[in-house]
């Protein structure tokens, strides 16, 4: 099956720890449920450097929010009869996650990594004060600091993250807040230890639209500032295409295609990447000109549609010679580090991106 | 009940101490028309019962074979003579500032709040119910405590041991609480551990705290525990499922992302989301209790308001019935107004309007 047999291994399952500061090797995280195992991610692999920003994206059920909560370690029930089966690789900074103990993750959780979630209101715990809430995750990996130290900390991480009157501010309740500043406090209390990960998922989903430019500005802000690891998970191409220095496409709980930002806007090789970059708003468009949805529904995770998972909704399934509804297509190296799993032959992709897709975008 | 506070819409301020003080003073006044309805309601049950019965009020005092003068003297001291809107107004009067029963010569004395003379004992019924509430008290307060720990106890631990045998059984014997009746718990564990094993002596209702507390430890045990069991059971299940709703809350999932332990994941974030409501209930619940536990009350043969209402109902003393209802109208009343003082304290959400 494999289609080059001469290419490298791309991922080093089992091969130790990596030089980059995150690697996700072959993870896999499935639930059992009534109807059937529900392969949520099935085999992603994926590496991070220190200062970079990786965006993940997907339609939704595709994977992104279970692949962000295993680096967390937030799943839960792991190891349970009904919870779910997670296996792979995870390192980060030369420490294996999967396999490390829950106490161990949970000492890195809100340390070395952080999450921002899609809404803040929902995420922030509604009976106690933003303020209390920034305080209690710095403490609890600063032990030594006084109350009054962790407040001031509390006030400038508000102020750093652009809420007027942080000193004031940091004694209301999320309710008290807007939108776009709960989404800066909830900001505010992912950075309060400064951690190397940043991991965000649809930090901006929730919020108007006025309102997520200036989101995804702070995020970029305090990524150059900071320093840290960013990974941005959206279904959104426009949301990372500034943002990220790479893209990873995600279908179907598999990764389908990634590269550096610039190769996938300017030469993406999967046919669903062309129609996520077709439904891609557009402001120098008309709307009937720039909205080419992909048709039809996201797979079912429980019975992926043999072959490439993306056949039934795939204008080219037919150009193949059979081969998408019968073999799964390996995620292969097109340009260094430009990959996608895709049967058609690089030739024939770039001919239909250049003479049916680019035109229209 | 009008002025439940509400949720307040995002980007509202937390409400401010005039607020908070005009609010209390609303509801205060709410308190007192809520009681002069109640009072109302049950003055007119007075009159209401004795012209179905086609009775005079009076026979219920003096009995059917008095001679008629004695009833007409009694009928001028208690004031049935007068019209029904003047009695109201004595009896509301009394209710505030105390009135005196009298015919002359014979005088009674009948401080504020004052509900009218009993038919059984011929004193007035405030003193009956003051003497009697503290053993409606002690055991609302003893079953309150009893419930409240193993009812969101074993709530908690279903909760998360959802689905383990702990937690079926726990559901089990809880399913079990709610739907026996406490006069049947009541009675198999009077006949258990009264009669059968003689573990408990037969209850006394004459001891008191006071007077022998070794005896009414025993005395209050059987019935802490049988009514404990009724409502440890409804609040081990609306326990269970709060928890368990909270728990799939996104809030705690970001505790969990802040690196805290399960212990503060649970014990401060879960528990706080999850105690609001249930002590919502709980104050309720109490408030109720404090105004009699019938049935608790009469089976283990306990002197408090619960069987003051009782004894009232099959003797027909209706000044007793109509004190019990206020009383127990006023706690409930209360009750209502603490929990949502409390709610207000606790949830920053809520504004009170
Ligand atoms: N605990 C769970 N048990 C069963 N299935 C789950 C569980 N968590 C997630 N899934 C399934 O895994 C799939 C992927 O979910 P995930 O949340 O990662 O999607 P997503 O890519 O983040 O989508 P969205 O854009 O909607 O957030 C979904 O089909 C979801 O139903
Ligand atoms: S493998 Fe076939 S179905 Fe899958 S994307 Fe390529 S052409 Fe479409
Ligand atoms: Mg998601």
């Amino acid at each position: 099956m494999t289609q080059n047999p001469s290419a490298e291994p791309l991922v080093d399952v089992g091969a130790g720890a990596p030089r980059e500061f995150l690697a996700v090797r072959d993870l896999k995280v499935h639930f059992p449920t009534d109807d059937g195992v529900v392969k949520s991610v099935d085999g992603l692999s994926f590496t991070l450097e220190r200062g970079k920003t990786l965006g993940i994206v997907g339609e939704s059920g595709s994977g992104k929010s279970v692949t962000s909560l295993s680096i967390m370690g937030l799943h839960r029930n792991v190891g349970k009869k009904l919870g779910p089966r997670i296996s792979g690789e995870i390192w980060l900074d030369g420490q294996e996650l999967v396999s490390a103990s829950k106490d161990e993750v949970r000492r890195l959780r809100g340390q070395k990594m952080a999450m921002i979630f899609q809404d803040p209101l929902t995420a922030m715990h509604p009976f106690f004060t933003v303020g209390q809430q920034i305080i209690e995750g710095y403490r609890q990996h600063h032990p030594e600091a006084k109350k009054q130290q962790a407040r001031s900390h509390a006030i400038q991480l508000l102020d750093r993250v652009g809420i007027p009157q942080p000193d004031k501010r940091v004694d209301n309740y999320p309710h008290e807040f807007s939108g776009g500043m709960r989404q800066r406090a909830m900001i505010a209390m992912a950075l309060a230890n400064d951690p190397s990960l940043l991991i965000a998922d649809e930090p901006t989903t929730a919020l108007d639209v006025t309102v997520q430019a200036q989101i995804l500005d702070l995020i970029r802000d305090l990524q150059q500032e900071f320093g840290s690891s960013v990974i941005i998970i959206t279904h959104d191409l426009g949301v990372v295409a500034e943002l990220a220095d790479d893209i990873l496409v995600m279908y179907g709980g598999k990764c389908i295609e990634k590269g550096s930002s610039a190769e996938l806007f300017t030469r993406p090789e999967h046919p669903y990447t062309w129609g996520l970059l077709g439904s891609m708003p557009r402001i120098d468009r008309d709307l009937q000109d720039r909205l080419i949805p992909v048709k039809g529904s996201p797979p079912s995770l429980i019975n992926l549609p043999s072959g490439c998972a993306f056949n039934p909704r795939c204008p080219y399934a037919d150009r193949t010679g059979g081969r998408s509804t019968a073999e799964v297509p390996e995620l292969v190296e097109v340009t260094p580090g430009h990959l996608a799993a895709c049967h058609l032959p690089a030739e024939t992709r770039q001919r239909i991106f250049a003479e049916e897709i680019a035109p229209l975008l | 009940m009008a002025g439940h506070p509400r949720q307040g819409a995002a980007g509202q301020p937390s409400a401010k101490p005039t607020a908070v003080l005009l609010y209390i003073f609303r509801r205060l006044l709410n308190v007192v028309v809520m009681l002069l309805v109640v009072a109302t309601i049950t003055f007119g049950i007075f009159f209401l019962v004795p012209w179905l019965q086609h009775t005079d009020p009076v026979l219920r005092y003096v009995g059917k074979n008095a001679n008629p003068v004695a009833i007409a003297g009694i009928k001028v001291k208690l004031g049935l003579d007068k019209p029904i809107y003047e009695q109201f107004w004595l009896y509301l009067k009394g209710l505030v500032a105390g009135r005196s029963y009298s015919n002359g010569p014979d005088t009674t004395w009948c401080p504020a709040p004052c509900m009218g003379i009993s038919t059984q004992t011929q004193t007035p019924v405030w003193g009956q119910l003051t003497g009697d509430f503290p053993v409606t008290a002690w055991l609302a307060a003893g079953a309150a405590t009893i419930w409240l720990v193993f009812g969101v106890g074993t709530g908690v631990l279903s909760a998360l041991r959802k689905r383990s045998v702990i937690d079926r059984a726990a559901m089990v014997t809880a399913l079990a609480g709610v739907s026996l009746p406490v006069y049947f718990t009541g009675l198999v564990a009077s006949a258990l551990f009264i009669y059968n094993l003689g573990w408990l002596p037969e209850s006394n209702p004459n001891v008191s705290l006071g007077s022998d507390p070794g005896a009414w430890l025993q005395n209050m045990l059987l019935p802490w525990i049988t009514l404990a069991f009724l409502f440890a059971a409804t609040y081990a299940r609306l326990t269970r499922a709060t928890m368990l709703d909270v728990l799939g809350e996104d809030y705690i999932r970001t505790a969990r992302a802040k690196g805290l332990g399960e212990g503060t994941v649970i014990g401060k974030h879960a528990m706080r989301a999850t105690m609001t409501p249930i002590l919502t209930v709980f104050g309720m619940d109490l408030g109720g209790l404090l105004g009699g536990a019938i049935l608790t009350e009469n089976v283990f043969n306990l002197h408090g308001l619960g069987y003051d209402a009782l004894n009232g109902i099959t003797k027909n003393d209706l000044p007793m019935i109509m004190g019990v209802t206020l009383f127990a109208a006023f706690f409930i009343v209360m009750a209502n107004l603490i929990v949502d003082l409390f709610y207000a304290v606790v949830d920053p959400r809520v504004r009170l309007a």
